[in-house]
């Protein structure tokens, strides 16, 4: 088993060995070696950009299926607010939710009543007067990975809050187990994830101890048995317990919205999100909090989404609107869990998990620094990816680092062929004429 | 390695010349980061650096960022041709800038850059010759 448990990884056989992962990922943490594809586990965020970026699929999410629920004696489904995007905003949320509980689950219970209460706990915290500025939201798992091994900096800036699934797992799993009088062991806690990197922040949590949540299942796996439970649903059905205000986290922007964090800032897509980063480190970003999506467009943007990302938040949107105006009329009351401060407690710091250091000695790292910087001036700078390495100053990097060799850059191997000819024809040229040739003059 | 040698690094920067900014101190943080200095230090020198490099892009023609790591230290050197500074001490005082307004609408030139620079640095110095240029001296201990 190794250090860090890791949702994405590589169907071998479907690999070709072409470049369009290796070009995308935030952190250069693949290479392709031997033909294939390699992901560097202490780089990887399960941020999924190479399962988008993928043509082959080759690069597929590992998580839970409905198979595993056969080992508990009760099981709760805790579908992502983003689970909503996936049908049209005339299927009303409570018929998905019903939908759900026919694929085998006893229960279910919404994340976006999670959501509802991390966002009063971040109104709370905003107000702090330690709280460092600006407060970064730790609801993605794969912007607070970003953060761990890129802006190491910046672990500070993350608000020590769980993330919505962890609340309402919490939440679900202390209830039914005093109303039922089961052992928590015996309760499967199910996140229907949009994304890897739930699946692997369920399996090596980043803030608590461990995770309430048992496993993940993903939004794409089920969807096909989930659709045809939903046409069969009695329309009357109720297992709905969240307002649009927690629902709204789907989508980017949503979470500062429930939070009323006024001088906020938004960012979604990981790369958008590295660049804004790095102007925070700078000092440059004067606001109060940043809202930090990996996925273009929030979690309707997650790699294991079914639908289209625009369509996605086109019926999230409508949605929205709908319920909106249904929470109004019904004149929703906020949950009475919502300042239950044990839910949303965070209890471990996060580590940087620094990754660009050259070596643990620092006068070798300059060693290599050196030599990196020469390397790199000989080669092309074309970035091509061909050489396996995602552009010349990782292939600088993996040369010093032994990983590689110049000529894996396929330029220098044309100049080392090139070279050798000419000596040939060099060589040749020296030769003592042939028999026949003598025979001639 | 001796300790005495370090990796220097040199930029050229241009005035006005917004499109690479920052590319200078962003090189020079990588290249920390590659190291393994402490994220804490990284990030004053980077700060430094950057609103060195700004400052040049912003008020000069052009300069030279030079930045010297060695293994327990960082030396940051700003030489530029430019106006100077008239009142170094007023120019120390957050909030003042002479920045011309076009420039403080993009957002920079808030009169933060030299006590930025001087607030990140375990030492700071600063000449300046009215209507030839300036040279900043920054240096950062790694521990
Ligand atoms: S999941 Fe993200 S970080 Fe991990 S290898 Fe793929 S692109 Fe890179
Ligand atoms: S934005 Fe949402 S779906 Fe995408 S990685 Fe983050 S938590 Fe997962």
């Amino acid at each position: 088993m190794s250090e860090y448990f890791h949702s994405v990884r590589l169907t071998p056989e479907r690999c070709k060995g072409c470049v369009n992962c290796i070009k995308r990922c935030p952190t250069e943490a693949i290479r392709i070696r031997g033909g294939k594809a390699r992901i560097t586990e202490a780089r990887c965020i399960d941020c999924g950009e190479c399962i988008r970026r993928c043509v082959n699929r080759a690069k597929t999410a590992v998580t839970d299926s409905l198979g595993d629920l056969k080992n508990y004696e009760y099981n709760v489904a805790l579908p992502a607010p983003s689970l909503y995007s996936q049908f049209s905003a005339d299927v009303p949320a409570n018929v998905v939710l019903c939908g759900l509980m026919q694929l085998g689950f006893d229960e279910v219970f919404e994340v976006a009543l999670g959501a509802e209460i991390v966002s009063d706990a971040t109104v709370e915290y905003l107000k702090r007067p330690e709280a460092k500025k600006p407060a970064i939201s730790s609801a993605c798992p794969a912007v607070v990975r970003l953060v761990q091994v890129k802006f190491p900096e910046l672990i500070d800036n993350l608000i020590p809050l769980e993330a919505p699934v962890e609340v309402a797992a919490r939440l679900v799993r202390g209830i039914r187990c005093r109303e039922l009088g089961i052992a928590p062991e015996a309760i499967g806690v199910w996140f229907i994830t949009p994304c890897p990197a739930k699946m692997t922040a369920v399996k090596q949590p980043l803030g608590a101890e461990k995770s309430s949540v048992t496993g993940a299942i993903g939004i794409s796996q089920i969807y096909g048995d989930l659709l045809k439970a939903v046409a069969a649903v009695p329309r009357d059905a109720n297992c709905q317990r969240a307002t649009a205000r927690g629902v709204g986290w789907a989508l980017s922007g949503g979470e500062t919205a429930a939070a009323t964090a006024a001088n906020s800032l938004v960012v979604d897509e990981i790369h958008n999100v590295s660049e804004v980063l790095e102007q925070v480190a700078l000092g440059k970003i004067k606001v109060d909090f940043i809202e930090a999506l990996a996925c273009s467009g929030g979690c309707i943007g997650g790699p294991l989404m079914v639908e289209n990302r625009f369509v996605a938040e086109h019926r999230m949107q409508q949605r929205l609107a709908r319920m909106r105006a249904e929470d109004e009329a019904h004149g929703a009351a906020p949950a009475k869990y919502h300042s239950d401060s044990s839910l949303t407690e965070y209890d471990r710091t996060i580590e940087p998990r620094p990754i660009m250091r050259l070596d643990e000695d620092i006068f070798r790292a300059m060693y290599k620094v050196e030599q990196m910087e020469k390397t790199l001036k000989k080669l092309p700078g074309l970035d091509c990816g061909s050489c396996g390495s995602p552009n010349c100053k990782a292939l600088a990097e993996d040369i010093v680092q032994g990983e590689a060799v110049e000529t894996d850059c396929i330029f220098k191997l044309r100049e080392r062929v090139r070279d050798l000819a000419q000596e040939m024809v060099g060589l040749a040229a020296k030769l003592p004429p042939s028999l026949e040739e003598r025979e001639e003059s | 390695m001796n300790p005495e040698q370090g990796i220097v690094l040199d930029y050229a920067l241009k005035g006005g010349d917004f499109d690479t900014a920052g590319e200078a101190s962003s090189k020079i943080k990588r290249i920390l980061q590659q190291i393994g200095v402490r994220s804490d230090v990284i990030r004053r020198i980077a700060i430094s650096s950057y609103e060195a490099e700004m400052n040049v892009i912003i008020h000069a023609y052009s300069g030279v960022l030079k930045a010297s790591i060695y293994p327990d230290r960082t030396e940051l050197v700003v030489e530029d041709e430019g106006p100077g500074i008239a009142d170094i001490d007023l120019a120390m005082q957050e909030g003042y800038s002479t920045a011309p307004d076009h420039i403080r609408e993009m957002g920079f030139g808030a009169g933060m850059g030299l006590p930025n620079m001087a607030r990140c640095s375990d030492e700071f110095s600063i000449n300046s010759v009215a209507g030839e240029g300036t040279k900043i001296k920054i240096l950062i201990r790694h521990s």
